[in-house]
C-alpha cells in the first residue's frame, strides 16, 4: 500500500546556527544567524552593532582636529582611507586649496595603506579556505608597510597623520628611497602568492563559481569597491570622480573576468584585490617620479571654523565607496556627522548570495566581502 | 619470525608462578611499551610539526623554551623544551564539562578514540620481529581496528550537546567510513599479489622480489591512492572539514579541553604513525633499506639491512611520509564537505577498483 507521508510530522527541521560573535573567521565580533538545512543554508541574518561606539553622534561634540583619530578607528585597517576621506570633507566645506606635495604625499600614503588592506584580505580569505600559510605571508610582507608607516609618524595602526588641511609632518628624509626599496621587493611576491593560493587547484575549487554576485543585484544593494568591480563594472572613484591628484596617473581599474567560474564569484572577487595591488604599486612609483616640494599644511586657523553649510566626500577605500557626510553650523564641532560605510553595504549582501549554499561557502563569501566591523559598527 | 609477546613469555617462563599469569605479563609490558612510544611520538611530532610549520611560513617556531639549566643554550637547543611546556600545559589545564553534556559518553570517548589507535600498534611490525603479535590476518586487523576511532569522535560530537561538535562528528564519520573503502581495495592488491595478510610475509615477499611501489603500474598508482585516502581517514589538511578551525571552531573537538582534549590530539598523531609505517611496510619494502633496490651499490653497502638497521629504515620511511603530510597541511586550502565525498567515491573508488581488477590481470599475465 502506498501510503502518503504526513510531512509536518516527518519534516526534517531547520537549525538555527549562531556564527558568532566569537568566531575564528567573521572578521570581528559580527554575528550571523543562519538557518541551515543540513549543510545547506538556508537563510543568513548578519547581527551587528557588537563593536558600535556612536561615532557619528561622539563627533557632534568633537573639535574638527579632534575627530582625526576617531576616523581612523573605523576602519582600523585602512586608516588613512578614513582620516583622508574626512578631511576631503572638511577641506570641501572650509573651501581651502591644498599644496601640490600635500596630496601627492596623501596619495602615496592612500595606496600603500590599500596594499596593506588588500594584503590583509587576501590572506585572510585564503585562511578561510583553510590554507594558513599565504596569511602569513602576506602578514610579513603587511609588516613592511607598517614599518613604513612607523617611520612616517611613529605608528603602526592608528595614524592621526592625514589632517584636515595637509598631513601631520613631511615625508622622513628615508622614506622615498625605502618606500621604493619595498616596492622593488614587493612585486615578485605577488607572483608567489599566486603560486601558493591563487592557482592552487583546491583553492579554484573552494572559490570559483560560488556566491555568484550578479552586477544589478550588486548595484541594488550599494555594493562598491573591489567586490562590485569583480562583477564586471570599472567603476572606480579613482577614475569616475578623481578625487586629490589621481587624475594625473596613469593606472587601470581591474574588473573580474570570470577566468575561473563565473563573473563576480569569490574567486573574481579574490583575484580583483590581488590585481589592485600590483596597480596601487603603480601609482605610488608616478608619484614618486612627480613629487613636488614644498610645504605640508595649508595655513589654517587654531580652531577651524567653517561657514555654514554641507559638504559630502566620495573616497575609493580600500573596501569601497567611503562618504563623509558633515552639516556645519559655524561652531568649532559639526552639528552632525554621517559616514557612509562601505563593508556595512557590502555585508547587506551576503544572504542574497549565499543562500542555498554550504556553511563552509558563508565563510569564503563573507571572508571575500572582505568585512571590518569597525567600520559597520562605527 | 617471532613476536615479543612470545620472546617475553619465553624469557619469563622460568618463574614458577600460575602461566595465566605470565601470560598477562607478557601482554601488559608490551602494551605499556605501546603506550610511552605513543605519548613520545604526538611529542616529538607536535614539536616537528611546529617547526616545519615555521618552516613553511617564514618564521622560526618555538625558539625560546630551553632545557633546564641550560643557560645561554636557548638558541642552541631550538626551543626543544617546548615540548615539556607543551605537555604539562595539557595536561594541567582545566577539564570543562560543559553543562547539559552527556557526562558519561563525553568521559569515554576520548578513550574509545586512543583505544582504537593502541590497538592497531598490536599488528604493526617496528622491524623484523619486532611486533607484538605476528598473527596472520595483520593487515584486515588494522584496516578494521583503525576505523574504531569513528565510533568515539560520533559520541564526543553527540555527548557535547554543541552544534559545531555535531557538523564535526557528522562530517567526520562520512568521511572515514567512506575512505575505508579506498584504503581496504588498494591494500588487498599486496594481498592479492604475495598471497598472504601476515605482515611479515608482506615484506618478506618484498624482499624476494621488488618494493611493491615498483612491483607494477598499478601498486605505483595505488601507493598514492592510498596515501592521499589516510590523509583524509586521519582528518589532516586538505580533509580536515571535521575539525576545520575557520569554519567550524574546532568541530568535534570544540567543547573538550585539558587531558581529554590532549588524548584526541595523542590519537591524531598516533594515527598518522600508523598509517604511514602501514604506507611504509606495504609498499615501501617496511624495514628493507632501500640501497637494494637498485642494484648499483656495492655488495658491502647492505650491511645496512639487518634487524637494527630495520628499525631505522622503517621508521625513516614512515617519518618521510609524516613530513609530506605536514607539508599538505602548512600548503593546501580545505576542500568542502560534497568535493570530498566526490573525490572519495567517484575518483578514488572507481580508479582502486580498476586496479584492482588490472593487476590480477597483470599477475595471470606476466
Amino acid at each position: 500500500m502506498f501510503k502518503v507521508i504526513d510531512k509536518s510530522i516527518i519534516s526534517a527541521d531547520e537549525m538555527v546556527l549562531n556564527m558568532g560573535p566569537q568566531h575564528p573567521s567573521t572578521h570581528g565580533v559580527l554575528r550571523l544567524k543562519i538557518i541551515t538545512d543540513g549543510e545547506i543554508v538556508s537563510k543568513v541574518e548578519p547581527v551587528i552593532g557588537y563593536l558600535h561606539r556612536c561615532f557619528e553622534k561622539h563627533c557632534e561634540n568633537l573639535s574638527y582636529e579632534q575627530i582625526v583619530p576617531f576616523t581612523d578607528r573605523c576602519d582600523y585597517l585602512a586608516s588613512m582611507h578614513m582620516s583622508h576621506s574626512y578631511s576631503m570633507a572638511v577641506e570641501k566645506l572650509l573651501d581651502v586649496e591644498l599644496p601640490e606635495r600635500v596630496e601627492y604625499i596623501r596619495v602615496i600614503i592612500a595606496e600603500l595603506q590599500r596594499i596593506a588592506s588588500h594584503l590583509i584580505a587576501v590572506g585572510a580569505f585564503g585562511l578561510d579556505v583553510g590554507a594558513i600559510t599565504p596569511f602569513t605571508w602576506t602578514l610579513r610582507d603587511r609588516e613592511r608597510i607598517l614599518d613604513l608607516f612607523e617611520l612616517l609618524c611613529g605608528a603602526r595602526l592608528l595614524y592621526n597623520y592625514v589632517w584636515p588641511g595637509g598631513v601631520s609632518h613631511d615625508l622622513p628624509s628615508k622614506f622615498v628611497e625605502r618606500t621604493k626599496e619595498f616596492l622593488d621587493y614587493f612585486e615578485p611576491q605577488i607572483d608567489e602568492y599566486n603560486q601558493l593560493l591563487t592557482t592552487n587547484k583546491i583553492f579554484i575549487e573552494r572559490s570559483a563559481d560560488v556566491g555568484v554576485l550578479p552586477l544589478n543585484v550588486g548595484v541594488n544593494f550599494g555594493v562598491t569597491g573591489p567586490s562590485l568591480r569583480a562583477s564586471g563594472t570599472n567603476f572606480d572613484l579613482r577614475k569616475d570622480e578623481p578625487y586629490s591628484v589621481y587624475s594625473k596617473f596613469d593606472f587601470d581599474v581591474p574588473v573580474g573576468e570570470g577566468l575561473m567560474g563565473t563573473v563576480g564569484d569569490c574567486w573574481d572577487r579574490y583575484y580583483v584585490r590581488v590585481l589592485e595591488m600590483k596597480e596601487s604599486v603603480k601609482i605610488i612609483r608616478q608619484a614618486f617620479e612627480g613629487l613636488p616640494s614644498g610645504d605640508v599644511h595649508e595655513v589654517l586657523p587654531k580652531k577651524i571654523r567653517p561657514r555654514k553649510g554641507e559638504a559630502y566626500s566620495r573616497y575609493e577605500s580600500a573596501r569601497g565607496d567611503v562618504g563623509f557626510y558633515i552639516r556645519s553650523d559655524g561652531k568649532n564641532t559639526p552639528t552632525r556627522l554621517k559616514m557612509r560605510s562601505p563593508a556595512y553595504c557590502n555585508l547587506s549582501v551576503l544572504d542574497e548570495i549565499s543562500s542555498g549554499w554550504m556553511i563552509s561557502d558563508v565563510i569564503t563569501i563573507l571572508g571575500s566581502l572582505d568585512i571590518v566591523l569597525g567600520e559597520i559598527d562605527r | 619470525m617471532t613476536s615479543i609477546v612470545d620472546t617475553i613469555y619465553n624469557l619469563i617462563s622460568y618463574i614458577d608462578i600460575d602461566t595465566n599469569i605470565l601470560l598477562l605479563f607478557a601482554i601488559i609490558i608490551p602494551g605499556l611499551v605501546i603506550f610511552v612510544l605513543m605519548a613520545l611520538n604526538v611529542m616529538l611530532a607536535v614539536y616537528f610539526e611546529r617547526k616545519v610549520a615555521a618552516f613553511m611560513q617564514d618564521r622560526l617556531g618555538p625558539m625560546e623554551v630551553g632545557i633546564f639549566g641550560f643557560k645561554g643554550g636557548k638558541k642552541f637547543w631550538g626551543g626543544i623544551g617546548q615540548i615539556f611546556a607543551d605537555t604539562i600545559k595539557l595536561l594541567t589545564k582545566e577539564d570543562i564539562m560543559p553543562a547539559g553534556a552527556d557526562k558519561v559518553l563525553m568521559l569515554i570517548s576520548p578513550f574509545i578514540i586512543v583505544m582504537g589507535a593502541l590497538l592497531t600498534f598490536i599488528g604493526i611490525p617496528f622491524t623484523d620481529g619486532l611486533i607484538v603479535s605476528n598473527f596472520n590476518i595483520g593487515i584486515l586487523y588494522i584496516i578494521a581496528m583503525s576505523s574504531v576511532g569513528v565510533i568515539g569522535v560520533i559520541l564526543a560530537g553527540w555527548s557535547s550537546n554543541n552544534k559545531w561538535s555535531l557538523y564535526g562528528a557528522m562530517r567526520s564519520a562520512a568521511q572515514i567510513i567512506s575512505y575505508e573503502i579506498p584504503i581496504g581495495l588498494t591494500l588487498l592488491l599486496i594481498v592479492i599479489v604475495c598471497g598472504s595478510l601476515q605482515v611479515s610475509e608482506i615484506v618478506a615477499w618484498q624482499a624476494e622480489n621488488r618494493w611493491f611501489i615498483l612491483h607494477s603500474p598499478f601498486s605505483f598508482i595505488a601507493f598514492f591512492i592510498y596515501f592521499i585516502s589516510v590523509v583524509a581517514e586521519t582528518n589532516r589538511t586538505p580533509f580536515d572539514i571535521p575539525e576545520a578551525e575557520s569554519e567550524l571552531v574546532a568541530g568535534w573537538m570544540t567543547e573538550f579541553s585539558g587531558f581529554k582534549w590532549s588524548i584526541f590530539f595523542m590519537s591524531e598523531y598516533a594515527n598518522m604513525l600508523i598509517v604511514s609505517l602501514v604506507a611504509s611496510f606495504v609498499f615501501l619494502g617496511g624495514w628493507l633499506s632501500p640501497l637494494t633496490i637498485f642494484n648499483i651499490f656495492p655488495e658491502s653497502w647492505l650491511l645496512f639491512d639487518g634487524f637494527y638497521w630495520g628499525v631505522f629504515w622503517l621508521f625513516s620511511k614512515a617519518i618521510f611520509l609524516i613530513f609530506v603530510m605536514m607539508w599538505f597541511r602548512w600548503t593546501f586550502p580545505r576542500l568542502r564537505v560534497d568535493q570530498l565525498m566526490y573525490t572519495c567515491w567517484k575518483v578514488f573508488i572507481p580508479f582502486s577498483l580498476a586496479n584492482l581488477f588490472l593487476i590480477t590481470l597483470w599477475e595471470l599475465v606476466l
